[in-house]
């Protein structure tokens, strides 16, 4: 067994440690796990695929748009929006 | 047996507005259409408003068109956005073309200013830096066509057209038989875009393919749709293939990306290489364009003539038989203006403008 190490970062505002090589998903679903972003419509989405090929999962990171959340690996420090 | 004033072939943004301003004009009318309404290019087209004025008969076309175009500018389905067109120059040499073109367009009635290097960046901060000027048409705008034609069509109905949704299989003597065998009568107009040469092989016309690709939302990336004074080069030109920079800012916040043209393409599928040729250039003017997510990418086909003007009169050597076809990229700018100089002609009116450089007979011997 191997210690990972862990990552800090910061979904909606809140501080969230998950281990290093976690997907961004990974790391909202830790902090909001039956909350993740709204369609242009107003209905609730969350991943689906896992895999990059539904788009459900889209947030903001360090303020680039419409990011895979299921497809970028957490960075120390990464500030993730939901709701961008 | 079946008796209309104006039997309407096809049914794409040219033979819906032919077919509108005939029901409105009370004329009995039938449209004929197999397929989706504005199903065809219209359906792939981009929906800009926009007038050219590099050639004469179109900008008199364009104008009196898009005066046409302001009666809709409220219509929840036209999607009807007033952006602008704001062309931007690659070189010196389309930089000092700008004050000539400025000068065409307002004197044609339109509206147009030049921009420095500073006032571009001003208006649209996205584009690459080292543009150095541009012109600006504040009063153009971007429709969604389709859902217009499908509009105009209905509302054609309303006032009494007949839409038959079957295919017309031959012209007859005075009027046109369909695919089930069953003949309508009366004059016909044949506006059927792409497909003209199978019923007037006469009129010589080629397909023109083109790509177009459309963005996530972003919305405020883009505020204008914006388009390289070359634009014009590339779509006049007869070369095999060529791409030029054409985005629109759509409505929802989406950015639409083109352009394409290319002859003597049957296949409909996207071409990867042409389409990285668009996108090559579209990033040159604007590199903000690469960090977009682009989820959709489809190919169309522009009705072309040989000398680039559509198609709009009678055709010779047969009574009661009319055509407006040929737009190419134009279509949906001019497709109102084509109506009414269409009905202009069918009924007998002093035409809104001068008819002779659209004369179907300047392409027969």
């Amino acid at each position: 067994m191997t210690a990972h190490a862990s990552v800090r970062l910061q979904v909606d505002g809140q501080p969230v440690e998950v281990p290093e090589g976690a997907s961004v998903a990974a790391a909202v679903a830790r902090v909001a796990p039956t909350r993740f972003r709204d369609s242009v419509h107003g209905a609730p989405r969350a991943p689906l695929c896992g895999m990059g090929v539904c788009f459900e999962c889209r947030v903001r990171i360090d303020g680039r748009v419409q990011l895979r959340a299921c497809m970028v690996p957490v960075r120390e420090g990464m500030q993730v929006d939901t709701h961008g | 047996m079946n008796g209309y004033d104006l039997i309407v072939v096809g049914a794409g943004i040219v033979g819906a507005c032919c077919a509108d301003e005939a029901a409105a004009a009370g004329l009995r009318v039938a449209i004929v259409e197999p397929a989706t309404v504005g199903g065809g290019a219209t359906a792939c087209a981009m929906g800009h408003l926009v007038a050219m004025d590099d050639d004469p008969a179109e900008l008199a076309l364009a104008r009196l068109s898009l005066q046409a175009w302001e009666a809709f500018s409220e219509l929840p389905e036209a999607e009807f956005s007033r952006c602008g067109t704001l062309w931007v120059a690659a070189s010196a040499d389309e930089a000092a073309g700008i004050a000539a073109r400025v000068a065409r367009i307002n004197a044609s009635g339109g509206e147009a200013h030049a921009l420095d290097a500073q006032q571009l960046r001003e208006v649209e901060p996205a584009l690459a830096p080292d543009l150095c000027a541009g012109m600006l048409a504040p009063r153009e705008a971007v429709v969604y066509p389709p859902r217009m034609a499908q509009h105009l069509v209905r509302r054609a109905c309303a006032r009494g057209a007949a839409l038959h949704r079957r295919a017309v299989q031959r012209l007859g003597r005075g009027g046109a038989v369909l695919d089930d065998g069953s003949v309508l009568r009366g004059p016909v107009l044949v506006a059927t875009g792409c497909a003209l040469p199978r019923l007037l092989p006469q009129l010589p016309l080629r397909p023109r393919k083109g790509h177009l690709v459309i963005t996530d939302r972003y919305p405020g990336q883009l505020r204008h749709q914006v388009l390289e004074l070359g634009y014009a080069d590339s779509a006049h030109g007869s070369d095999g293939s060529s791409v030029a920079f054409n985005v629109q800012p759509r409505p929802t916040g989406q950015v639409l990306v083109g352009s394409s043209r290319e002859f003597d393409v049957d296949d409909a599928a996207v071409s990867p290489p042409m389409l990285a040729r668009m996108l090559q250039r579209a990033f040159r003017f604007m590199p903000a364009l690469r960090e977009l997510q682009a989820i959709r990418a489809w190919t169309g086909f522009r009705p072309a003539t040989p000398d680039g003007r559509p198609y709009l009169g009678a055709v010779p050597g047969h009574a009661d038989l009319w055509v407006a076809a040929g737009h190419e990229g134009l279509g949906v700018t001019t497709a109102p203006g084509s109506a009414r100089l269409l009905l202009d002609l069918i009924l007998g009116r002093t035409p809104a403008i001068d008819p002779a450089p659209y004369a179907p007979s300047r392409v027969l011997p």
